[in-house]
């Protein structure tokens, strides 16, 4: 069994790395190292739940005590500088830390767009910056977002819902375009403008100063602050810097292994071999982060060598609405929308993903006949409700 | 506070105190309880704190919440129900919680 891992990145995936390695029944060292000064937590409800009630208390992944019970030696606050493959040990300052395995749980960043005075935009991706977010959101009546994607779109809804004004710029021709069809898309750019948000597609922003935000066409948004929700970059320096292979995040093989026999890393950071077409992807989920984490616990601790299968899926809470991905869909694949809303997405006969609005039913009998391997086609929807 | 007992599928059980407020799947998170594994940290998206509650008090489970038990990974009964779903009140006092048989 391996003596140390030392697992880089103290988010959802780093965290149940740590925890899978033990339910795994690994009893070496494990020292988790995160940059923020928290306690692993949930990100996925800094735009949703905690931006309404702030109660940051129900956030944390585990209680403090969980790591002490399970020996996870906890590094909070810990920036690590470098990896030094040859000697199998990492840098964090003056002090370096040997590791027999390390795995990189690195995660994102916010993408910074060049945008004339960003420095003026808030951010929304760790709880610090939630808090503070929410402390502006009280003082402010008008709001500017840069992005229709998940993040801006989920914090637009809770920030109209309390009734400020909210525009939201997208640079795209519409809103989620990574994320879901054209006609899912369309059915958001809807219901956020019922609500009474002012939606503004293939609408950059030129420039953001403290009083509002420009668009390309010269438009001014006037607003008391204004978000930066333009998306995220793989933190991928410390893997770029060791010269691991680095394309769109650090690029593992179907047991999510680096190019180096060990280094392993997973989620958000890690460009890996989608299991239904092969290609390279990189995804930004919880699914994909505590799957990665499992997979690759089982993998260090027994030896199982088994490729990566899961079926992706992802969520977004906006308004009353919960949006519901299951599969992936590459950008080329056709949509067809079912008389009850469920959008399919098909490559050929084959369906690749199911986009469902409130329909947690469809939802979940597509996960699991996609994990049971089924073949789904667009008449097992038709005619069978799956 | 309430006391609220987990009891896995071989038996042995955990009586703990919960804290008002707190879901059942963040009471068992909090005590390190076996079998809860809350994926999703109660988003309703992942049915990983399924259990099983034969207990009135608890109420009935919601249509979205029934949706997602219907594709749990382990065996769904009558009894079963996502323990995010369910905050602790001092009026659970007592209340008994059954883990499922994991599946491999």
């Amino acid at each position: 069994m391996i003596g140390q891992i030392v697992i880089v990145g103290a988010g959802q995936g780093g965290f149940q790395a740590a925890a899978s390695l033990r339910q795994e029944g690994y009893d070496g060292r494990i020292i988790l190292i995160g940059e923020e000064p928290e306690a692993p937590y949930q990100r996925p409800p800094l735009s949703k739940a905690y931006m309404k009630t702030g109660d940051a208390g129900q956030l944390a992944l585990r209680p403090a005590a969980f790591y002490d019970t399970n020996a996870i030696e906890l590094r909070k606050g810990t920036r690590v500088d470098a990896i030094d493959r040859r000697a199998q040990r990492i840098q964090i300052g003056d002090e370096d830390l040997a590791y027999d395995h390390l795995i990189l749980a690195t995660g994102t960043r916010n993408m910074r767009p060049p945008i004339a005075g960003l420095e003026n935009t808030r951010d929304l991706r760790t709880l610090a910056d939630a808090a503070a977010l929410r402390d502006a959101l009280a003082r402010a009546e008008r709001i500017g977002v840069i992005g229709g994607g998940f993040i801006g779109l989920e914090f637009a809804a809770v920030a109209r819902a309390a009734g400020h004004h909210v525009t939201v710029a997208e640079a795209g021709a519409r809103l989620m375009g990574r994320a879901v069809s054209s006609q899912m898309s369309d059915r958001f750019a809807q219901k956020h403008g019922e609500m009474g948000t002012d939606i503004r597609l293939a609408s950059p922003v030129a420039a953001v100063t403290p009083d509002g935000m420009t668009l390309a066409d010269g438009t001014q948004i006037p607003a008391d602050f204004v978000l930066l929700a333009a998306g995220v970059v793989p933190n991928v320096e410390l893997a770029l810097d060791a010269g691991l292979d680095v394309d769109n995040g650090i690029v593992v093989g179907n047991t999510l292994l680096t190019s180096d026999p060990s280094i392993s890393a997973l989620g958000d950071c890690a460009c890996f071999p989608d299991p239904a077409t092969g290609r390279l992807v990189r995804l930004e989920s919880v699914q994909a982060a505590t799957d990665h984490a499992r997979l690759l616990a089982k993998r260090l601790v027994t030896g199982d060598q088994s490729a990566y299968r899961a079926v992706p899926w992802f969520w977004s809470d906006q308004s009353d609405w919960k949006l519901q991905i299951a599969g992936l869909a590459e950008a080329t694949d056709a949509a067809e929308t079912l008389t009850d809303g469920t959008v399919l997405r098909l490559k050929g006969d084959q369906v690749t993903a199911v986009e469902t609005v409130n329909n947690a039913r469809a939802h979940m009998r597509t996960r699991k006949a996609m994990g049971q391997g089924s073949i789904l086609t667009k008449e097992d929807f038709v005619s069978a409700q799956v | 506070m309430a006391k609220i007992t987990f009891v896995q599928p071989g038996g042995a059980s955990q009586t703990v105190e919960a804290r008002e407020g707190d879901s059942i799947m963040q009471t068992a998170l909090a005590h390190s309880i076996d079998g809860i594994f809350a994926e999703c940290g109660g988003a309703m998206m992942c049915a990983t704190c399924h259990c099983y509650i034969d207990d009135d008090r608890t109420g009935a489970a919601s249509e979205g919440e029934q949706d997602m038990l219907e594709c749990a990974e382990d065996e769904v009964r009558d009894t079963s129900r996502l323990s995010c779903q369910i905050t602790v009140t001092e009026g659970l006092d007592g209340l008994i919680v059954h883990l499922p048989v994991p599946v491999e």
